[in-house]
């Protein structure tokens, strides 16, 4: 049972990207650098640099438009295939119920990016590791909320006790309905078994470019099944590769430092 | 605004029209979310895109950019047709019963009002008002039938001139679906119910037009036949796009308003003080009051050297000349090389100003130009542009790096009128100082030359109050704040608010509308932060509203003549019959002095009838609003066959607009230019800020499917655009933006197809592109010279790669 999870929803996003420049402001991602290409949305892709963003969608249904927009980032599932793709256990659910990566722990293997549903993993090619959502980790645990959830204008997002949330989609759920849009639904909160994010949508999960039935590639839960077992050998092998570098560069620089005095000596 | 922001949240129905309220006001949107979960409010977006905020609306209405006056007009045609106008509310609080002088007319022809004639100033038209007027009764009161029957009454008045204003002609004018237009309509038109709230919110969207003034106007009559006017949820809602904008207007940055909203003198009307003040002072209503706020500002002007024997100073004040001096007017000045020098203090007309390549043109005639700014702007720079030899450019260009908002404190009046506090964040880098210092700076080393060295009339300079140094010679915010707020000459002690201001010389106060903003040293009230206890989101004790802390003007009209509010759940003031007295959530915008029924009488103050008007002669172009095409049109005028555009706007150059059916089919899209909510104005702040240009990294142009396939046009390729204001040349360039969120319009039984563009870029910072305004033309509204930037029209074609 989670405690704490994050209403999204997107029958009040208005699409001002607040939540998405206060993810790159507080985590102190870099901007990318991108061009117009024929969408309010952008950066195109989720990456090391981009953890969150709103995605747009058109959609014209015999002369009716209609233009979603959407938070889109890390679900933080609770059957998450990246945790079981993950060869070395980097990725982990926290105390919290979120999921994190262990950057000492990631070999940059990648797996848990393709195994994502959601797409949201990105990879930091010159640190060699995944990098996404942390759901703001450390600013919950001192009873802040999210960043992307401060910056919210309209209340599409809310962080706060699962059971009122999930009460308070379900009320919103039964208004929009009432209001003449039928397909209105919950979305995150049987999908792989409930995740940290939990929509209101007002339309089928695809029309807002997500998933509409999100699961655990069969692939990673058999490569879990072979490879689970392996894994505390695995880590024990890092761990000792790890450390053996660790000594060979502490060699290494005891060996330059001792050259260093030498030639300070000689002069 | 009327009203403010969290008051949104008690609207029925909220309009949001000429202004994208959720992309450009985005906590706007938290109230009116509100308002729609709690009451089941509806919110209808009335807007030639399907923008974001449409995307949240109930209803979307397109209609074609600069058709509001129609689309108005037929709403106020819907609501008097069908009887949904509050009548007791129409009868008792608007002038609707006042007869109009017989000889009133209009001619459905020429589009014209009684009393059209030639302006020999402009050589343009202009109208005698006379026949505008109200008819007189025996005893030289206004006139009125309260049976609101005579054909010379106001209400019948209106009935005849919107008569023609039907669905079906609105929606050929406009370019929308009749069942969508009639839709919106009749849902608005319900809030004419008692107990029922429509709000109208706005922007740029309804004023920047030749007849940008009349579309505020259609506004008002709207809110005043419905009874929206005065009460919570409802009111004329003019957001403000600055966080402090609203200041900047109550603190006079047009050149015919003086602060507090006191018009300038005139050299040929107001010789001297009394005569300004004679003539100015209207005879009944809260303007009558006029002289003391006048004197108290002459004397925080000039201080001891204002007394009586000198008018008060009167003379030291620039007159008006009787020409125009607004932004089009002064870059035309500037072209003629009638203007030695500029400051653009936080403006970058370069990119912001209609025909924007011209003003870049022209302000090379300038021998000097100071921009104090945030950054290197594109006026600043304007002879860095490509195609511009600096060896042909003799102008000499200061910047002074100025310190942003958080970096300074200081208050900011918001769109409701709440003057609010901004203590500072951190200290400014580098050089820069808060605008303040600027001028402070400016001014005292300005005053010792002029006393040093005389100069053409020095007196206005050497004579100003202005000691706002502290003891170490820096600028003391809080000095400027007491002079503000005004205080009394003798002992110097603040006054308690405008009540106390007078007209001999005894006070002085630098803007009557702010006073009380600042009455107590130890607690300003600006700065007061106390959760509010009213229970209707009032936050009476939270910062400071002008006037004299209330939170929505003109509430006596929030209750019924008795003094009973029309919506008990929400209400702003009542009568007591208990105690006899007024009660309230709000401060009373009426003299609580007076019984219900004779406050009743005139619960608009400030006008000398005080009656809202849906007939008004106070606007130069009509005494109702009319529909006129814009200066750029792609079709003839469907109402009023021989007009075309509003004949008495503003016009300023030959061969500019789109004027024959060749320059129509040469320039036949209608072009729209907007922000978005990813960067602010000319793009200064927000284009050198790199999360920012991330989200939205190009200037681009919105084209619907069907124009972009017949043009060849792919999404996200690079097309050019061009208008009248750039014949003959390539026009600018931009990506394209195919979008299904444009729809082509039949208007007068052809296809149109409208484009839109966002303003923000310029040659300069760390994101650069064309500038939209290059486009659009330098036309505009006769009573403000506002441009006409949201209508004009264009070609486009693809960019060979």
């Amino acid at each position: 049972m989670r405690s704490q999870i994050c209403l999204i929803d997107t029958s009040k996003c208005i699409g001002c990207r607040a939540c998405q420049s206060a993810c790159k402001q507080w985590n102190q991602l870099p901007a990318e650098s991108t061009t117009f290409q024929g969408s309010y949305e952008n950066p195109p892709y989720f990456s090391c640099m981009t953890w969150t963003k709103v995605v747009f969608r058109e959609h014209n249904d015999n002369g009716r438009t209609s233009w979603y927009m959407s938070k889109q980032g890390c679900m933080h599932c609770t059957d998450a295939a990246c945790i079981l793709a993950c060869p070395t256990g980097a990725i982990h659910h926290t105390d919290h119920e979120t999921v994190a990566i262990n950057e000492i722990k990631c070999i940059g293997c990648n797996y848990c990016a393709a195994a994502c549903a959601f797409r949201v993993i990105g990879f930091d090619r010159s640190a060699n590791f995944a990098k996404k959502c942390t759901f703001c980790y450390e600013r919950i645990r001192s009873g802040l909320k999210p960043a992307c959830t401060s910056a919210c204008p309209t209340g599409s997002l809310v962080f706060g006790e699962e059971r009122t949330i999930i009460r308070q989609a379900q009320d919103r759920i039964e208004q929009l309905r009432a209001n003449g849009r039928s397909q209105a639904r919950i979305y995150g909160l049987n999908e792989v078994q409930g995740t940290a994010m939990l929509y209101v949508l007002e339309d089928f999960p695809d029309r807002y470019g997500l998933p509409a039935d999100p699961s655990v590639p069969i692939q990673t839960r058999i490569w879990n099944a072979i490879y689970g077992p392996l894994r505390i050998a695995v880590v024990l092998a890092v761990t000792f590769s790890l450390w053996a570098n660790f000594n060979k560069n502490r060699e290494l620089d005891e060996g330059k430092a001792s050259r260093q005095d030498a030639g300070g000596g000689k002069r | 605004m009327t009203n403010h922001w969290i008051d949104y949240q008690h609207s029925d129905v909220i309009m949001a029209i000429g202004g994208n309220t959720a992309e450009n006001h985005p906590v706007s949107m938290k109230w009116i979310e509100r308002a729609r979960e709690n009451k089941g409010a509806k919110l209808i977006c009335v807007d030639p895109r399907f923008t974001r905020t449409a995307a949240v609306s109930d209803l979307h209405v397109p209609l074609r950019p600069g058709t509001n006056t129609a689309y108005l007009g037929g709403l106020i045609r819907y609501i008097l047709e069908n009887e949904l106008y509050h009548e007791e509310y129409v009868r008792s609080y608007t002038n609707a019963p006042f007869l109009i002088q017989g000889d009133f007319g209009f001619d459905a022809l020429t589009g014209l009002f009684s009393g059209i004639e030639d302006d020999p100033l402009r050589s343009a038209k202009r109208y005698d008002r006379s026949s505008w007027q109200y008819q007189k009764d025996e005893h030289g009161h206004d006139a009125a039938d309260t049976s609101m029957q005579s054909p010379d009454c106001v209400l019948q008045l209106l009935r005849k001139h919107y008569a023609d204003y039907t669905v079906d002609k609105i929606a050929e004018i406009i370019g929308c679906d009749r069942d969508v237009l009639e839709e919106s309509y009749r849902l608005f038109a319900t809030t004419g119910k008692p107990g029922k709230a429509g709000n109208i919110l706005y922007a740029m969207g309804i004023t920047q037009f030749t007849h940008g003034a009349q579309n505020v106007r259609a506004i008002g009559i709207i809110q005043s036949l419905l009874g929206n006017m005065g009460l919570a949820g409802g009111g004329v809602n003019a957001q403000r796009g600055q966080s402090n904008v609203q200041g900047a207007t109550d603190m006079a940055i047009l050149y015919h308003i003086m602060p507090g909203y006191l018009g300038t003198p005139q050299q040929a009307h107001h010789a001297s003080l009394a005569d300004y003040l004679s003539q100015e002072t209207p005879e009944a209503g809260w303007w009558t009051n006029k002289p003391k706020y006048f004197v108290s500002l002459l004397k925080a002007f000039f201080g001891r050297h204002a007394v009586e024997d000198n008018e008060f100073g009167y003379q030291w004040l620039p007159k008006l000349d009787g020409n125009d001096h607004s932004h089009i007017a002064m870059y035309k000045s500037m072209a003629e090389g009638d203007m030695e020098g500029l400051i653009c203090w936080a403006d970058n007309p370069a990119v912001s100003g209609p025909t924007a390549s011209d003003k870049r043109r022209y302000t090379a005639n300038l021998k000097w130009l100071v921009s104090v700014d945030l950054f290197e702007t594109e006026t600043a720079s304007f002879w860095k542009e490509t195609g511009k030899n600096p060896e042909d450019i003799d102008t000499e260009v200061f910047v002074l790096p100025a310190a942003a908002s958080y970096e300074r404190a200081g208050n900011k009046a918001n769109s409701g009128r709440w003057i609010q506090w901004q203590w500072k964040v951190q200290d400014a880098p580098g050089e820069c100082q808060s605008d303040l210092w600027i001028v402070n700076e400016l001014f005292k080393r300005l005053r010792d030359l002029y006393a040093e060295e005389g100069g053409t009339v020095p007196e206005p300079i050497v004579n100003m109050a202005w000691q706002y140094d502290d003891s170490g010679g820096q600028i003391d915010i809080v000095k400027v704040c007491q002079e503000i707020n005004g205080f009394h000459v003798d002992s110097g002690s603040l006054v308690e608010n405008f009540l106390a201001l007078q007209d001999d010389g005894s006070t002085a106060c630098g803007n009557w509308l702010y006073s009380g903003y600042y009455n107590d040293l130890n607690k300003p009230p600006c700065q007061r932060r106390e959760p509010e206890t009213e229970g209707i989101g009032s936050h009476l004790q939270w910062a400071y509203a002008w006037p004299l802390n209330r939170r929505i003007v003109y509430n006596r009209c929030s209750a019924d003549p008795e003094g009973k509010p029309w919506n008990p759940d929400v209400p702003q003031v009542w009568w007591d019959d208990q105690t006899w007295e007024w009660k309230g959530h709000d401060v009373p915008d009426f003299n609580t002095g007076l019984t219900p029924i004779n406050s009743s009488r005139a619960p608009f103050i400030m006008l000398p009838e005080g009656k809202a008007r849906l007939f008004s002669a106070f606007l130069s172009d009509g005494p109702l609003p009319s529909h006129y095409e814009p200066a750029d049109s792609p079709t003839a005028n469907l109402l009023y066959p021989e007009a075309s555009f509003n004949p008495i706007s503003q016009r300023f150059y030959e061969n500019h607009v789109v004027e024959t059916d060749a320059d129509r089919e040469k320039y036949p899209h209608v072009l729209t230019t907007y922000r978005v909510v990813e960067h602010y104005q000319t793009g200064i702040m927000t284009r050198n800020m790199p999360w920012l240009n991330e989200m939205m990294p190009e200037l681009f142009v919105e084209i619907d499917e069907e124009l972009a396939a017949e043009l060849g046009i792919d999404n996200g390729c690079r097309v050019a655009i061009t208008s009248k204001r750039l014949e003959n040349q390539a026009g600018i360039e931009a990506k394209a933006c195919v979008t299904q969120r444009l729809r082509p319009m039949m208007v007068n039984g052809r296809k149109v197809h409208v484009v839109g563009m966002p303003f923000h870029w310029g040659f300069m910072g760390m994101n650069k592109g064309a500038v939209a305004n290059d486009l659009t033309p330098s036309v505009g509204d006769p009573n403000t010279t506002i441009p006409e930037f949201k209508a004009s029209l264009c070609s486009i074609r693809r960019c060979d790669e």
